[in-house]
């Protein structure tokens, strides 16, 4: 018997809302099934669980919003036999907002009837208000997009009155825009209330500017810079690119974030989380790669074990990290557990960044904009693609002579492009 | 494919790529990347919804002469 709890989806998050249950109780799950879509004001997650088993019972309904750490549903090995629900063992979730129409868990958990303690016939257990709710919605169950979800949350449209169109009779990012229009033609002239989006994109960035103030407030940063020459490394893409089919090209992004996995491998101290007073360098390298929405407001999801992954996969990972992240729909082990964070401008940012560590990481790497740059090598003056990369690092847990060896170390590795 | 049927195809891409983006409004001379805030992985997804639509595949070296609208379906029109 064990519990699955609200996950911790990025270190601003605090609470989550519970959009949609993917299972019921008797299901079976296994490791890595996505069982929940969890809205965390940023983005609907689909939230995937680690460990085999059958859903014993469902604690929270959907549309609660309860705090990180919540147990949200209780599983038990698979082939054990169902206990009786015993009302003292069910942990009441505290909704932090309005419940919405689904009844609450903890009200739910106060009614069932206890059974004799010795007569356990595998039978399913009494049914608790939560089920009982699961099944009212299933009903009337709505199939939708999660992008359809959050547009419709946004704008303000309930996706169980639309007819859907997309595959299976699914509700459409279209068929949400399509109930919208004419309400949102209305708000326009109502500048009072503000539309729900600007909401949304507010509590984002309330959430974002927490995780960010505790960081400067806890962590002491130092931050180091260095000019990085990637003449060689551009050169080395372009002819592979020139060669490749167009699915398969890459981009300089995938090559810095090689070079950093690797010199993070190198460098434990750049790499793991401060907790408890100390240092606890991660044995994996899962890099936090910072995407920005373009409605405002920034991400970080995780790509994970980046130094065990050549160039093309993680090309591959991060276009699809990149393209989900702006449709709102990862998956819970995208978010929450990255090593080390990695914020690159692009080609049209500006010229450096020294970023804001993401708590209990205990480093960030910056890119610029790759520029051309006058560039003094061998006695002679040339012009090459330079890159600035900066180091922000936490003092408590390195110096500047570890973080300097570490940006010497992507310098390096960016050399042999070949090799990364 | 006629120059109305490629500019629908690029607007469409654009679309794929930066779906909150007000196309209707797109100046035929405005700096795509400028305009729609496209990073280089959008834009290497926009080149990649222009091959399916179209069949064309831009190599790198070309890109930029795909700097705006008017430029992308000139450049179509001309391998089409």
């Amino acid at each position: 018997m064990s519990e699955f709890r609200m996950p911790s989806l990025g270190a601003d998050m605090e609470a989550g809302t519970l959009v949609e249950w993917r299972v019921r109780p008797g299901d079976a799950v296994r490791r890595g099934d996505i069982v929940a879509l969890v809205d965390t004001d940023k983005a609907v997650i689909e939230v995937e669980i680690w460990e085999d088993g059958v859903v014993d019972e469902l604690l929270v309904a959907a549309g609660q919003k309860v705090p990180v750490g919540t147990p949200l549903a209780r599983l038990r090995a698979a082939g054990a036999t169902p206990p009786p629900p015993a009302p003292a063992a069910v942990a009441a979730p505290r909704p932090t907002e309005k419940p919405g129409a689904a009844p609450r868990a903890a009200e739910a958990a106060a009614a069932p009837p206890a059974p004799p303690a010795s007569a356990q016939p595998p039978v399913a257990p009494a049914p608790i208000a939560v089920e009982a709710a699961a099944a009212a919605a299933a009903t009337r169950r709505v199939h939708a997009t999660p992008l359809a979800r959050r547009i419709a949350e946004s704008l303000g449209v309930d996706v169980a009155a639309l007819e859907g169109t997309g595959p299976g009779g699914a509700v459409t990012r279209a068929d949400v825009e399509r109930a919208a229009s004419p309400p949102r033609a209305a708000v326009a002239s109502a500048a009072l209330a503000p539309p729900a989006a600007e909401l949304r994109a507010a509590r984002a960035r309330q959430a974002m500017a927490a995780a960010m103030a505790r960081s400067k407030r806890e962590i002491p940063h130092y931050y180091l810079t260095t000019r990085i020459d990637l003449a060689h490394a551009l050169a080395w893409l372009a002819a592979e690119n020139a060669r490749r089919a167009l699915a398969d090209r890459l981009l300089p992004a995938a090559l810095l974030l090689r070079a950093v996995a690797l010199a993070a491998r190198e460098a434990p101290e750049m790499n793991g989380f401060f907790v408890d007073g100390t240092l606890r360098p991660a044995a994996c390298v899962h890099l936090g790669v910072g995407v920005s929405l373009r409605q405002g407001g920034l991400v970080a999801p995780t790509l994970r074990d980046a130094d065990t992954k050549n160039a093309s996969v993680v090309m591959r990972e991060l276009t699809d990290l990149v393209a989900r992240t702006r449709a709102g729909v990862l998956r819970s082990s995208e978010l929450g557990d990255a090593t080390l964070t990695v914020t690159n401008l692009g080609d049209q940012g500006a010229e450096s960044v020294h970023g804001v560590i993401y708590p209990p990481q205990v480093a960030l790497v910056g890119f610029g904009r790759i520029a051309e740059q006058p560039w003094a090598h061998d006695g002679f003056l040339g012009v090459r693609p330079v890159v600035v990369a900066t180091l922000a690092a936490d003092h408590r847990a390195s110096d500047g002579h570890r973080g300097s060896r570490f940006l010497a170390a992507v310098d390096r590795l960016l050399q042999t492009p070949e090799k990364l | 494919m006629n120059r109305e049927a490629l500019r629908a195809a690029v607007l469409a891409a654009l679309g794929d790529v930066a779906p909150e983006a007000e196309l209707d409004r797109l100046e035929p001379a405005a700096e795509l990347r400028e305009v729609l805030d496209l990073d280089s992985i959008d834009f290497l997804r926009f080149v990649q919804h222009l091959a399916a639509a179209t069949g064309i595949e831009v190599p790198e070296s070309d890109y930029a002469q795909l700097a705006t609208l008017e430029g992308v379906v000139a450049y179509l029109a001309a391998r089409s």
